[in-house]
């Protein structure tokens, strides 16, 4: 059983974010692993695990060559990584990334499976996972809660709005897990030590045989036009509890005729 | 100016068109001179709404037999482009919406433009607009690629109103063989049983975070969203944690609520969460936190802890 997980490194969710001029995302300072993506790196060193076999394999899409999120990964336990860092690729919108992650996937050798989070917690798009099945045309089920392997399928719960639905597929498929599927473990120190030395395989888009001239800003598609501050939404009353704070809020909800 | 053809996907929830579906659409026919839906499944029972919210036509795949939709709905859509022509391809970010939306834009290499929560024309191009970094800012983007245009609006992005039309007309989506890629099955539905209204459509949500403390206290949240005939809410931090299914979750990657009153309970205000609800009409706060940031938002903030006032707010509740 060998798993490929797609991680994104992201600038630190608890510094403000931050646009260069040319509204591409600050990604200056230290980069790490996305907390929703955890979620599938763990899914997959469980999924491993239970087979008793196999490894998992990292892909990820960097502009300047940054590797200290990938190392958090290897840390819990992946084996390797596809790092893919070049300069054309700022600017690249979800399909550009897919079709360098779809890429960068093509040259891990026999995968079973793909895992991805649903979505990254810094461009929120959620549609890169399905967008790589479709460029391998492979089978994809997202959303996924809960992930099982057997006889050659995936069997997936899938959120839906009404609860959640079965959903098997064949394998080699592609499943996009939600925050909150598992519980990521922390990495050991041996862990820590270990992926220092595993190993990063740092390629171009060249490399992987991708015209630079059709992803990042070149190839696009769109173009951003502005980026304003949006409305403010202002402060109203604040009232510290004396122990009557719930008779402002009846007397609020009255004001407003909810009661 | 106006685009002279917008297509809409219609979510279907339970036989019925989402409201995500009729916002897009009231939208859809202020920017194109004609407006048409397609969805996966039947059209049974759709078109009268479709039509009086400005869809002309509703193109139908039918009965798609169990299979998951997202590959099978996008291979069709793909194969009708050409001859249908639309300038614009508009989905509802949700789980169906952004399956298909995805899968189109491989078929057709075009991009695809999520999360946005406006759109505008400039002149024959079109321009959407994305929140960033918690809804401070506001990104807007133009699309360079040609037609069709693809883009994943949020819910509660427009008002649904209807136009008078008639109902729309019924047309076939044909769908063709998609190979393995087509094959994943839904085995099996599985739906949560919940009571009172709906987390987006409620016209008060209650919702709790971590500052509960622990879980089973959640049962607060519970009976004071049923005491005030609303829908309780959380925060993703509590969503994680696992003491409330993932339905509940309120913010950038749970549901958007926009009802008259928003209740935070024991939630500081991560931006992940004010994404989803700072467009609620009246937000109360209450945390035990004065700094908390959701009392940048809040019309009414109470610095105190939830233990004691929730407690006193549900018997106040009960006694009226």
């Amino acid at each position: 059983m060998n798993v490929v997980v797609c991680v994104k490194q992201i600038p630190d969710p608890a510094d403000p974010g931050a646009l260069n001029p040319d509204h591409t995302l600050k990604r200056d300072g230290k980069l790490i692993l996305d907390e929703s993506d955890t979620y599938g790196v763990e899914m997959a060193l469980q999924l491993v695990d239970k087979a008793g076999e196999g490894e998992v394999t990292l892909v990820s899409m960097a502009p300047n060559g940054e590797v200290a999120g990938l190392r958090q990964a290897l840390a819990m336990g992946a084996a390797k990584a596809v790092l893919v860092s070049d300069d054309a690729l700022a600017g690249a919108g979800a399909l550009d990334t897919a079709k360098v992650l779809a890429a960068a996937i093509g040259t891990v050798d026999g995968y079973d499976l793909v895992l991805a989070g649903v979505e990254s917690s810094d461009g929120y798009t959620g549609v890169v996972p399905e967008q790589i099945a479709g460029l391998l045309d492979l089978p994809s089920v997202g959303f996924a809660k809960s992930v099982d392997i057997a006889d050659g399928k995936v069997k997936v719960q899938r959120q839906t709005e009404a609860g959640y639905d079965e959903v098997e597929a064949p394998l080699p498929a592609v499943v996009s897990v939600t925050a909150g599927v598992v519980e990521p473990r922390y990495p050991s120190f041996k862990g820590i030590m270990a992926a220092k030395s595993k190993p990063v395989d740092t390629k171009t888009v060249a490399d992987l045989g991708i015209d630079a001239s059709v992803v990042g800003w070149a190839g696009a598609g769109q173009e951003i036009v502005d980026v304003a501050a949006a409305p403010e939404r202002e402060a109203g009353q604040k009232v510290v509890d004396e122990g009557d704070a719930h008779e402002q809020i009846v007397a609020f909800l009255d004001g407003l005729k909810v009661l | 100016m106006a685009l002279s053809k917008i297509w809409v996907h219609v979510e279907v929830n339970e036989g019925t068109v989402a409201p995500i579906t009729l916002e897009i659409l009231s939208k859809a026919r202020t920017l194109a001179d004609t407006v048409e839906a397609f969805v996966g499944g039947s059209a049974d029972g759709l078109a009268d709404v479709l039509g009086a919210h400005g869809a002309t036509k509703v193109f139908a795949t039918g009965d798609l037999g169990g299979v998951l939709q997202g590959v099978h709905v996008a291979a069709a859509v793909a194969a009708a482009v050409e001859a249908e022509a639309p300038d614009a391809i508009f989905f509802g970010t949700t789980y169906d919406g952004r399956d298909i939306a995805a899968r189109l834009s491989v078929k057709l290499d075009k991009p695809v433009i999520s999360n946005n929560t406006g759109v505008e024309l400039d002149g024959d191009a079109l321009k959407v607009s994305t929140e960033i970094f918690g809804g401070t800012q506001i990104v807007t983007t133009k699309f360079a690629a040609g037609s069709p245009a693809i883009a994943l609006f949020r819910p509660k992005s427009f008002v649904a109103e209807e136009a008078g039309g008639g109902a729309a007309e019924v047309a076939e989506l044909a769908t063709g063989d998609t190979g393995n890629a087509g094959s994943a099955t839904v085995l099996d539905r599985h739906v949560e049983e919940t009571s009172g209204p709906k987390l987006d459509e409620a016209a008060v949500v209650v919702a709790g975070g971590r500052g509960l403390g622990e879980s089973d206290k959640f049962d607060m949240i519970e009976q004071l969203a049923k005491l005030l005939k609303g829908a309780p809410g959380a925060s993703r931090a509590i969503v994680d944690a696992g003491w409330v299914p993932y339905s509940y979750q309120v913010g950038q990657t749970g549901k958007v609520v926009k009802p008259t009153v928003y209740i935070a309970a024991g939630i500081s205000g991560a931006t992940q969460h004010m994404v989803g609800m700072k467009g609620s009409k009246n937000i109360v706060a209450i945390n035990k936190d004065e700094e908390a940031p959701i009392f940048g938002i809040a019309d009414l903030g109470i610095v105190g802890d939830v233990h004691k006032v929730l407690p006193k707010l549900i018997e106040a509740l009960q006694a009226r």
